[in-house]
């Protein structure tokens, strides 16, 4: 099977690169478009801002690319923020996929409860609605590293609670998307890409 | 809910995981690649991997091991110890660490912390301090331990944060080593002061004190060595203890 990674500017892609060699899977980074057009499998990772990596992506015209893509896509983190209509971080206007928009968490100032900016470390996801997820892994411990958030809309095919409930997952046609890391999830997170692969 | 974080700490010295008492008596308890796949088998939720070997030579070795480790581990893991200059990190980020933990340099260069934050992410800076407590006032100390500076921990941690720090890892050196318990009071102060999270490192002895320092202590994650290393209290023991507590962990 032929796997594309989208290649970035910045974050840590080689973990999403390791665990599909985990799965037997050897994928390929690159952003060339002819590979990603005909790979069987695209994934779209990253972390890093949204504004400067929109640009790095609109430069080598993956943006256009991305919607027009048949086979499945799996944005994670960063990926599924690039792919909603806008986001508040750097005020991005953003690829489109999913009609919802990315916020920044914002913490009550003088709140009994504290909450802390990033959301960083394992949350359980609910309501899954999508084959990414199955059934199996609702209320399961994903691991989550993000300062913003896709707010809850038609897309959304599984949440997570923090400050307010948020996206864990989007949906529409072929782009799925993750905001928590599968690759950095323990058996949950094989699973998933397990499915992702088997979609 | 989010889970409290429990996180062992492996530190690395030539390719082999070590472990000292108050920073001196160091000796080798085994391959930081199986111990890290076996404590991610246990549950741990996250891992901390810090290089104390002084020499060139070793520091390669140690980008070496942290691409070992990211191909065999499926949960996040920070990398720390020695680092410098923005290649050493670009390097360990090549190579597949999820974060990267900043002392004596974040110090000696606050600039680097701002550097991070803007070319790779807040997510992927820890700045990791060393703090000592004299006559009431908690001074940061670099170099393992070694020198006391002019930073004070709560205005530094504030600084770091600031400059667009994703985490705090404090370790209070009178609490290091002795199984007494972690510095509560300090943690929680930390913890009020700050917007991004606290891991709390030094002075885990029992359960107890990881209740202690998730409840009074406010932090958002514990971090031990000894006491896993040497299978005092077992990664999924330490979580039924606390869940039985009502504390929220990953199960």
């Amino acid at each position: 099977m032929n796997v594309a990674i989208i290649k970035y500017n910045a974050g840590n892609i080689m973990s999403v690169d390791y665990a599909l060699q985990r799965l037997g899977v050897n994928p390929l980074v690159t952003d060339d478009h002819g590979f990603i057009r005909s790979a069987d499998r695209v994934i779209f990772p990253g972390v890093g801002e949204a504004s400067t990596t929109m640009q790095y992506l609109k430069n080598r015209k993956l943006d256009l690319l991305l919607p027009e893509l048949k086979q499945p896509v799996l944005g994670i983190c960063l990926g599924l923020q690039l792919m909603c209509r806008l986001s508040e971080e750097g005020n991005t206007k953003c690829i489109g996929i999913f009609e919802e928009e990315v916020r920044k968490f914002d913490p009550p100032a003088n709140g009994a409860e504290r909450w802390k900016v990033p959301h960083m470390g394992w949350n359980t996801i609910y309501d899954l609605k999508t084959p990414l997820l199955g059934e199996d892994l609702s209320n399961r411990y994903v691991y989550f590293i993000h300062s913003y958030y896709a707010a809850v809309g038609p897309d959304t095919v599984a949440l997570c609670d923090y400050t307010v409930p948020f996206s864990a997952a989007l949906q529409r046609d072929n782009f799925y998307a993750t905001q928590f890391h599968p690759e950095k999830s323990g058996k949950p997170g094989y699973q998933i890409l397990k499915n992702f692969l088997e979609l | 809910m989010l889970a409290k974080r429990i996180i062992p700490c492996l530190d690395v010295r030539n390719g082999q995981t070590v472990k000292g008492v108050n920073f001196v008596n160091i000796r080798e308890v085994g391959d930081p690649v199986e111990m890290g796949a076996a404590y991610a088998e246990q549950g741990a939720d996250e891992l901390v991997f810090l290089d104390i070997t002084a020499s060139h030579e070793g520091r390669k070795t140690f980008v070496q091991l942290v691409k070992r480790i990211a191909v065999h581990l499926n949960i996040p893991f920070t990398v720390g110890g020695g680092i410098g200059a923005l290649t050493d990190i670009e390097a360990l980020l090549a190579a597949g660490a999820d974060k990267v933990s900043l002392n004596t340099a974040a110090i000696r260069t606050p600039e680097l912390v701002d550097q991070m934050a803007l070319n790779f992410g807040s997510q992927f800076v820890v700045v990791a301090i060393d703090a000592r407590e004299e006559g009431g006032k908690w001074t940061a100390y670099i170099n393992g331990g070694r020198i006391p500076t002019e930073k004070e921990l709560f205005s530094w941690a504030r600084e770091c944060e600031d400059r667009g720090a994703g985490e705090i890892l404090f370790t209070s050196m009178n609490h290091d080593g002795t199984k007494n318990g972690f510095a509560c009071e300090a943690l929680a102060k930390l913890s009020d002061i700050l917007t991004i999270p606290v891991i709390a490192s030094g002075g885990a002895g029992n359960m107890e004190h990881f209740a202690e320092v998730f409840t009074t202590g406010k932090a958002d994650a514990g971090l031990a060595a000894s006491i896993f290393h040497f299978n005092e209290i077992t990664v999924p023991q330490l979580k039924h203890y606390l869940r039985d507590r009502n504390i929220p962990v990953r199960l």
